[in-house]
């Protein structure tokens, strides 16, 4: 049957599995939404900005691990898109964002709400498409979705220009792509998998490093096996939080900047370290120079791009997670005597890192007259579902989110880590409850970063998506203040947010409830409270101001040289 | 250390610039970049001469095969390709150097394309190094234009590219 190129793309979209996308109307993509008028198998949601819009597909693709969809019009709704898949792209979020273009003929002419949105995301896509041919819909879509989600998954581009879409053409959709410049290379070599299990065999102080690929590549199960059979600690990056349980007596937590000490004391002492689909992140490493002196690594990775781009690598393995840990289990399978062996040396490693956690603790002073941030953190763990979502903005708050809220399930912590970027908690969190409508959604969030995008509290309410707001409020540009505080004399340049805002009158103003707590007293009281409305609501706390994310690795310092109380 | 790498690449819209963009972006050298069409009319294939240590090197060849356009890159460093480069090179030929300009062209072989009173145009071509040779010999007499095309290498025998 012969549709136009805006059908075909809401076709190829429904033949993809996709069932919510995120888009925002305009002149170049009227069309599109002409179509979608009576296109009922997609539901489209209206965010109040296409920054949220993309966010909300981000948060969605990582809540469920499907790829996320957002649309925007040409110009400024296709500049708006770009801190959106900005962020997707630094943390390999899969997603597919069909952008309006002017019209063919005037592409280059400087046309009215024309922007050149293939040239300013080249950097911060995995690949983009111009589609210049209606014929060449179907497949370049196809070719997007298989992009987007396989190998290492991160945002693809479309951008489909408005002549494109009102032209017609026959509507088949293609069985299979085939791109010659790109095999991701999923099988990880046999050799250097028999290699890496002896090594691990060998070691004495085994550490296992776990990023966020093992989220993205859904291989939790396979690494808590690996993991707990042969007793190793395991220590994750933020992306990797809920890979491993954080309850297991073998989770040392996040390591990093921010990280448990014992963690990065483990790093810092291992004789091997096992990373697992994380990238060396320079807020992970600390100083290179001095990163796991008297380790060997082994670093699985399906991104040979990340494998010795940052530290020396002894062993690498490219290849999926799941492929590779599956494998390691198989050959353990084959060793008995030599595991057995191996865990019975591994007494002196497990005393050291029982050590380092109860010499060094993550922990904070409690008060009994002003909330303490990690507090609320550890009350909203104790009283929300057990798999409960949260998704965090930037900042203090984020850090004790990850410090202080156990996640013990993959793909339950959705947060921004490697862009950073403030403004994204709110709308990541109602892509995560547009996917999960009966399920606990929580988004944690400070009183600076949630005012970059309070606007989707209307789309909350309009789309009956019950996300429950937690604001750490310290009326303070929180993580910035802290560094004021300990590395600039406390001259705290800008970082004050002296406006008070009435967050309670904010919530009704949207048609949402609103909560406060002031008193360490209350807290308990207003998670219930929040927890049992049927719709969002916003759940302030008013937090002890100066308060700082402790331990703290400073930039540039060692893993071993944390602050731990300042 | 200089590398000659040779990048083969989909036709397609915005290729060159993903690839300019990786380098520029990453911070990484380039001494020169062609690009042409291949026989293959799909393809086209690029040379690139950059510079870095080894690291550098494996960063610069792992990016470029991450980019979906491109097809294969390969790695000419170990002398296993053969370079060649032409330049095209105005010199000032007046009075005594006129025969000190044709000596030099007769010993590179290379030719004069244009002539007129006071210069010759030359058209060199040869490995990079030739070309720096031929030069360094012409610039002492008035050196007035230079124009080089880059270097673009093929494998010896067996080794490149095989559809
Ligand atoms: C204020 C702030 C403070 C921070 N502090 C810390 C901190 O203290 N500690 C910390 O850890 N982080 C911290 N971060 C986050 C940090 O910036 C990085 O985002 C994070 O460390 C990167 O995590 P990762 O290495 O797991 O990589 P990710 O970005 O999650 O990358 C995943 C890796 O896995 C690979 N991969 C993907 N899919 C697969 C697959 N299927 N199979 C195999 N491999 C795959 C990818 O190629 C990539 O190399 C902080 C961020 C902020 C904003
Ligand atoms: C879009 C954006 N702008 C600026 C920053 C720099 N930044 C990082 S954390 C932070 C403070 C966040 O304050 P708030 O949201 O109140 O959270 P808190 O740290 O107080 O918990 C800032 C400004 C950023 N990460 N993102
Ligand atoms: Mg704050």
């Amino acid at each position: 049957m012969k549709m136009n190129g805006a059908r075909i793309m809401l076709e190829c979209l429904k033949k993809e599995g996709v069932d919510t996308v995120f888009g925002y109307p305009g002149g170049t993509v009227i069309n599109i939404y002409d179509e979608l008028f009576s296109f009922k198998e997609i539901r489209h949601i209206l965010p109040r900005h296409e920054q949220a819009g993309t966010h909300a597909a981000d948060g969605y693709a990582r809540a469920t691990g499907k790829v996320g969809v957002a649309i925007a019009t040409s110009g400024p709704g296709a500049t708006n898109t770009v801190t959106g898949i900005a962020t997707a792209y630094m943390d390999s979020i899969p997603m597919v964002i069909v952008t309006g273009q002017v019209p063919t003929a005037l592409i280059g002419n400087d046309a009215f709400q024309e922007v050149d949105i293939i040239g300013i995301t080249r950097p911060c896509t995995k690949h983009s498409f111009l589609i210049k041919d209606v014929k060449d819909v179907a497949m370049i879509m196809k070719k997007a979705f298989y992009i987007a989600r396989s190998g290492r998954p991160g945002p693809v581009l479309v951008d489909l220009p408005k002549d494109v879409q009102i032209a017609q053409t026959e509507f088949i959709y293609p069985e299979s792509v085939d791109i010659r410049g790109y095999k991701p290379n999923l099988e990880g070599h046999f050799r250097q998998v028999e290699k890496a299990v002896g090594m691990l065999l060998d070691s004495q102080r085994p550490v296992m490093y776990v990023g966020g690929g093992v989220v993205l590549g859904d291989a939790a199960d396979q690494l808590t096996t690996l993991a707990r059979r042969l007793t190793v600690p395991v220590t994750t990056t933020l992306m990797g939080l809920g890979s491993f349980p954080g309850n297991d007596e073998n989770s040392l937590g996040m390591l990093g900047m921010h990280g448990a000490y014992c963690a990065n004391m483990a790093m810092t002492h291992s004789d091997l370290i096992v990373a697992v689909g994380a990238r060396f992140d320079d807020r992970v490493t600390g100083k290179i120079a001095t990163f796991a002196p008297n380790a060997k690594i082994i670093h699985i990775d399906v991104d040979p791009t990340s494998i010795k781009k940052n530290v020396r690598v002894d062993l690498p393995i490219v290849g999926d997670v799941q492929d590779v840990l599956s494998k390691m289990n198989k050959q353990l399978d084959k060793q008995k005597e030599k595991v057995e062996k191996f865990l019975s040396t591994l007494g002196p490693w497990h005393a050291d890192i029982a050590g380092w956690k109860t010499k060094h603790p993550l922990s904070y002073k409690q008060s009994s007259t002003i909330i303490k941030p990690q507090y609320v953190i550890q009350k909203l763990r104790e009283l929300s579902d057990d798999d409960a979502i949260v998704s965090t903005d930037v900042g203090q708050h984020q850090m004790w989110t990850a410090q202080f809220f156990q996640f013990n399930k993959p793909r339950t912590l959705l947060s921004s880590g490697g862009l950073g970027t403030m403004g994204y908690g709110l709308p990541a969190a109602m892509g995560a409850q547009a996917a999960y409508p009966g399920r606990q959604v929580i988004t944690i969030c400070g009183d600076g970063g949630v005012q970059m995008n309070i606007q989707e509290m209307a789309t909350l309410v309009q789309n009956r998506l019950p996300v429950k707001i937690v604001i750490l409020n310290n009326n303070f540009l929180g993580m910035v203040r802290q560094w004021q505080e300990l590395f600039f004399d406390k001259r705290y340049s800008q970082t004050c947010m002296e406006l008070p805002i009435d967050f309670i009158k904010l919530a009704e103003a949207y048609g949402a409830k609103g909560f406060h707590a002031s008193k360490p007293d209350e807290v308990e009281k207003v998670i219930r409270q929040g927890f049992a409305e049927d719709g969002p609501v916003i759940m302030e706390f008013k937090v002890a101001r100066e308060e700082k994310v402790l331990p703290m690795v400073p930039a540039g310092a060692s893993l071993n040289e944390m602050v731990l109380n300042a | 250390m200089q590398h000659t790498i040779s990048v083969l690449v989909e036709n397609e819209f915005g290729v060159l610039s993903r690839v300019s963009a990786l380098f520029s972006g990453r911070g990484f050298n380039i001494d020169s970049l062609t690009v042409a069409p291949t026989n293959d009319e799909g393809m086209s294939r690029m040379t690139i001469v950059t510079r870095g240590d080894e690291n550098i090197l494996e960063q610069i060849t792992k990016q470029l095969n991450k980019l979906i356009d491109i097809i294969k890159v390969i790695d000419f460093t170990d002398g296993s390709g053969i370079e060649r480069e032409m330049a095209l090179i105005k010199v000032s030929a007046e009075d005594e150097s006129r025969a000190e300009v044709l000596r030099i062209v007769d010993i590179f072989r290379a030719k004069i394309i244009d002539v007129t009173p006071r210069s010759y145009t030359i058209e060199a071509t040869g490995s990079p190094v030739k070309i720096d040779g031929i030069l360094d010999l012409l610039r002492p007499l008035g050196l007035k234009e230079l124009v080089r095309t880059g270097a673009v290498a093929i494998g010896r025998g067996a080794k490149g590219w095989k559809g």
